[in-house]
């Protein structure tokens, strides 16, 4: 408005407006986005808050470890062996045992649910002991509808007898040789060890992803897009722009939720902290790239939202082997976890917390999440061009 | 911007021409969105891109700020390619599209400082420019405030703020008067004749006929096509002596325009108060005319022309008067001569009031109209009335039936259309039928009959298998209005009826809602077409959750006479209502009653 009398020659355009790659157009875009994330509630609901819930759930109430199961002990014999064997099996904290001297006590609360299976220690439990082995020295019936924890109850209720015979100094063991087993890593088989750093990929990839996805369908329904679009800002001012602050957030939630792991959960961070930022700023490249292809290909919040849940979040969860190891997976399965990059994050988080900077485990991972985030990009700018086709 | 780097476009820069579209097509799938358009826009010049919802305008708004692409033909915009030189094209126009285009958790001067730098404009070095578009959109005590809490009007002049930041040559307005206030609106209309003055081309685009009066040229949009280009007083002018006024007929009105529209003469009427206005076909005598007067006698009073008629006329004039709706249905009987009413109706949503002790009867047979700004409470009533929401206070009766006890009895007398007419996406315009024929009760052969009836009256027999989304915007609203009133409801609720159909298709719209009234049915209509309310025997004006105003038509026009509006519209008696609410609140001017 300089000068409202004076006409100016609207004909005559300052062209050096136009230049495609403006540094200050970028920082006003990326000072927009920071502003708008700072206010929107949910946004910092989703980065902060939901990966405090998200830690705690997985260090807390998710357990995959079997402890204190419920089984019975049936004592048909009452004689000084078989007492010390039932006392084996209550000396025990995996088993918390209840005892009974007739199988149909037992028997009910199993159908019922409230046991997960019982031992019978026979009233011909002396016999069998002096035949050495002859006979099985113990019944175990178990639940089988719950698979892994009959499997469980099974190995331990025999691990328990064995360990008692072998107490027993009669010469228990035919073979003489006796396993010990140590766990490497994670010494203690404890889950919540190797869960916690691998709740830190599914944070990471609900910023980087669903939160992406949202940001830029949400300036599609409310028109704002198309008013950015009419000025002279690149496409490539504009997604840059709106990834920046994104990323910065996604780095900043890795770091609180490394905090956490660490000094809250008691997950040692064997690696270094460099070496997980470089892993985790890696990773961000395909989490923002998928956030980015979901938004190009829909306009519309819920449906991004959908996309990205079971396009991002779940097989991040499912088929990284966060909860469920790869390698038991099906073949066809295990080949489609090749192209998840939260995949090749999980093996490097785990990695780093639990054994240390170990760059042959890290070189190949980082390369393959920096190959598909390259791949996600270059669909996206593919699909995003500068007008509203 | 003095000392930029300027240069000058490949065409003739001595001319005026600031945008020339030549033989632009577009399509959309099978939808041909624009159809060859030629056309000039000049500087120094409010160009009107006028025309019904779906005629094409925001597809050519898009071509000219270089969103789209056109199938084929040519753009240019103060010289430049809209394809071909695409990055200049953003610099050279400012756009405000609709819904304006602005971040509502930004602040004011957020949303300025923003599109300040994507224009490459360093806020803090133009601070003498910010402190003038400030005080030119009136917005300099609102710079905190988030741009979500602004009002219509106030989000309107900051979306025009931030597309005038860098001083483009051409500016376009995508529909900037929709969910405006008049009041604002008027404000708009100042700050766009100043920046005329300055020498850049405006464009305007709008649906509304009586803001293409105002512009200096307009170009009509019809389907893709271009109807008319040029000044709208010269197409104005072609109607010279062809617009006449049938004085205080009073309540035959509807019959006797009914009687007009279907005279051989007459290509276009409608209902003005008590009056009834006519446009004669072009070459036509006043014979048939006067002979209609003579009969009702009524004075026939010649007056002067409007846009929407010379529109009309246009488009080969408007639907004849009779409606093959209502001349199907038997007259309506009901046990009392009041059809709705409600006393001291309250609605309130947590701490905010939406409807604050609203009372009135409607009669049998009456149009009666709920009219008001965006947030005064039309849709909460008008919800209340029908059984969708419970009031938090008062009473609403249909019918005689208690709407608190009898909802489902009160809520099958009643046929409701709904705004955007909402139908279902994913059945047929045949299910449709059958479905609302179905929740309505209506079985075996009297279903069967009613649908027939329905699909011969309203012209959907080709369409039967279609999906409603499919259908264009006349079609759709025919289809809802046919589902609405299917079981021969006695009361009838139109929420925004006639919003984003065309001129004609709105015609015809109010011939079947006239005759249905004149069988006694009762119409209740939510409408932002202040022409529209004319049409209404009774309008009550809501603003801020409270009725304001409840008369006829005639007498809300008669309280806002003045010295400088001898003949006010009923804008302006909207505005005059509304500006007289705000002084009685104002607490300068003492306590209010």
């Amino acid at each position: 408005m300089n000068g409202v009398n004076e006409p100016r020659p609207h004909h005559r355009v300052p062209l050096e407006a136009m230049r495609r790659f403006d540094p200050k157009r970028l920082w006003a875009l990326v000072l927009k986005e920071s502003l708008q994330a700072m206010r929107d509630p949910s946004t910092l609901l989703i980065a902060f808050v939901l990966p405090v819930v998200l830690l705690f759930l997985f260090a807390y109430a998710v357990s995959l470890d079997v402890r204190a199961v419920r089984i019975g002990v049936v004592q048909e014999s009452e004689s000084a062996s078989a007492q010390s064997l039932a006392a084996a099996f209550a000396g025990t904290r995996y088993l918390d045992v209840t005892f009974a001297h007739d199988r149909r006590e037992v028997a009910d609360r199993v159908v019922s649910g409230s046991l997960r299976g019982f031992v019978v220690i026979p009233q011909d439990f002396e016999q069998r002991l002096a035949n050495r082995g002859a006979q099985p020295l113990v019944q175990i019936i178990t639940d089988g509808s719950q698979p892994n924890t009959a499997n469980y109850v099974t190995n331990y209720a025999q691990g328990v007898v064995q360990t008692w015979r072998n107490g027993l100094g009669v010469e228990a063991s035919p073979a003489g040789v006796t396993l010990e087993p140590r766990y490497w890593f994670n010494a203690e088989l404890e889950s919540r060890r190797s869960l916690v750093p691998g709740a830190i990929a599914i944070v990471m990839t609900i910023i980087g992803t669903m939160l992406t996805a949202l940001v830029v369908a949400r300036e599609w329904e409310r028109g704002t897009m198309e008013a950015v679009l009419s000025t002279p800002a690149s496409v490539v001012e504009i997604l840059i722009g709106k990834l920046l602050p994104y990323f910065a957030l996604g780095m900043l939630s890795t770091l609180g939720a490394t905090v956490l792991a660490v000094f809250v959960f008691d997950v040692p961070l064997r690696g270094s902290l460099a070496a997980l930022l470089l892993l985790s700023a890696t990773f961000m490249v395909p989490a923002l790239g998928q956030g980015l292809l979901i938004s190009s290909v829909t306009r519309n919040q819920f449906l991004a939202a959908q996309i990205a849940l079971f396009s991002g979040f779940l097989p991040a969860f499912m088929l990284s082997g966060f909860l469920y190891e790869i390698d038991a997976m099906p073949a066809p399965i295990r080949a489609i976890t090749w192209l998840i990059p939260a995949r090749y994050f999980v093996s490097s988080l785990k990695t780093i917390f639990l054994a240390g900077d170990i760059w042959a485990v890290f070189v190949p991972n980082l390369l393959a999440m920096a190959g598909i985030g390259i791949l996600f990009f270059l669909l996206a700018k593919r699909a995003t061009r500068k007008n509203l086709e | 911007m003095s000392g930029s780097v300027t240069s000058d476009p490949p065409r003739d820069p001595n001319s005026e021409v600031a945008v020339v579209i030549d033989g632009v097509n577009k399509h959309f799938g099978s939808v041909h969105a624009l159809q060859g358009l030629n056309a000039h826009i000049r500087y120094g010049c409010l160009t009107g891109l006028v025309g019904p919802d779906g005629a094409g305008k925001t597809t050519l708004m898009r071509i000219l700020t270089g969103l789209l692409t056109p199938d084929s033909g040519h753009a240019t915009v103060a010289g430049f390619d809209v394809v071909g030189d695409n990055d200049a094209i953003h610099v050279a126009t400012g756009y405000m599209p609709q819904r304006f285009g602005l971040y509502e958790d930004l602040s004011v001067m957020e949303n300025m400082r923003l599109y300040a730098q994507l224009r490459g404009m360093d806020a803090d070095r133009n601070a003498d420019l910010f402190a003038e578009l400030l005080d030119f959109t009136r917005l300099a005590p609102f710079t905190e405030r988030l741009a979500g809490k602004l009002s219509g009007g106030m989000k309107q002049k900051l979306g025009l703020a931030c597309a005038l930041m860098a001083r483009p040559a051409v500016l376009l307005l995508d529909e900037p008067g929709v969910g405006v206030d008049p009041v604002s609106r008027q404000d708009l209309w100042r700050m766009v004749q100043a920046l005329t003055d300055e020498g850049m081309a405006v464009v305007w685009s709008t649906a509304y006929l009586d803001e293409a009066e105002r512009c200096d040229s307009v170009l009509l949009l019809n389907e893709g096509q271009l109807a008319y280009d040029g000044p709208p007083g010269e197409l104005t002018a072609r109607l010279t002596d062809r617009s006449f006024r049938l004085e205080q007929v009073g309540d035959s009105r509807r019959a006797v325009l009914a009687e007009a529209l279907n005279l051989e003469s007459v290509s276009d009427g409608v209902i003005q108060g008590a009056g009834v206005r006519m446009v004669l076909r072009a070459h036509s005598g006043t014979e048939q005319i006067t002979a209609l007067a003579d009969r009702v006698e009524a004075q026939l009073r010649a007056v002067p022309a409007r846009f929407e008629d010379a529109f009309i006329d246009l488009l080969g004039g408007g639907p004849g008067g009779t409606s093959a709706l209502a001349e199907g249905l038997p007259p309506v009987e009901l046990a009392s001569d009041v059809a709705v009413s409600c006393r001291d109706l309250t609605k309130r949503f947590g701490a905010f009031t939406a409807t604050d002790t609203v009372s009135f009867e409607v009669r049998k047979g009456e149009i009666f109209g709920l009219l008001g700004p965006n947030g005064a409470g039309k849709s909460t009533t008008f919800k209340m009335l029908c059984g969708l929401l419970k009031p938090t206070s008062g009473e609403a009766h249909v019918v005689g039936l208690d709407l608190r006890r009898a909802t489902g009895a009160a809520k099958g007398q009643l046929g409701y259309m709904a705004q955007k007419f909402s139908l279902y996406g994913l059945l047929s315009v045949r299910q449709n039928l059958e479905f609302s024929a179905g929740v309505y009760g209506l079985e075996g052969a009297a279903r069967q009959a009613r649908i027939a009836e329905m699909v011969e009256i309203f012209g959907l027999q080709t369409w039967l298998s279609a999906a409603p989304d499919s259908l264009p915007l006349g079609y759709k609203q025919r289809l809802a209005l046919a589902c609405a009133v299917m079981h021969r409801p006695p009361v009838l609720f139109l929420d925004e009826p006639t919003s984003g159909v065309d001129p004609i298709t709105r015609r015809e719209f109010w011939t079947h809602i006239n005759g249905l009234a004149r069988k006694g049915v009762t119409v209740m209509v939510t409408t932002h077409f202040m022409d529209e309310a004319e049409y209404c025997d009774r309008v009550a004006m809501l603003y801020r959750a409270r009725l304001i105003a409840l008369d006829t038509p005639d007498a809300l026009k008669r309280g806002a006479v003045s010295d400088l509006r001898p003949d006010p519209t009923m804008e302006d008696a909207f505005i005059h209502l509304v500006e007289a609410e705000d002084l009685a609140d104002d607490p300068r001017s003492g306590t209010t009653a």
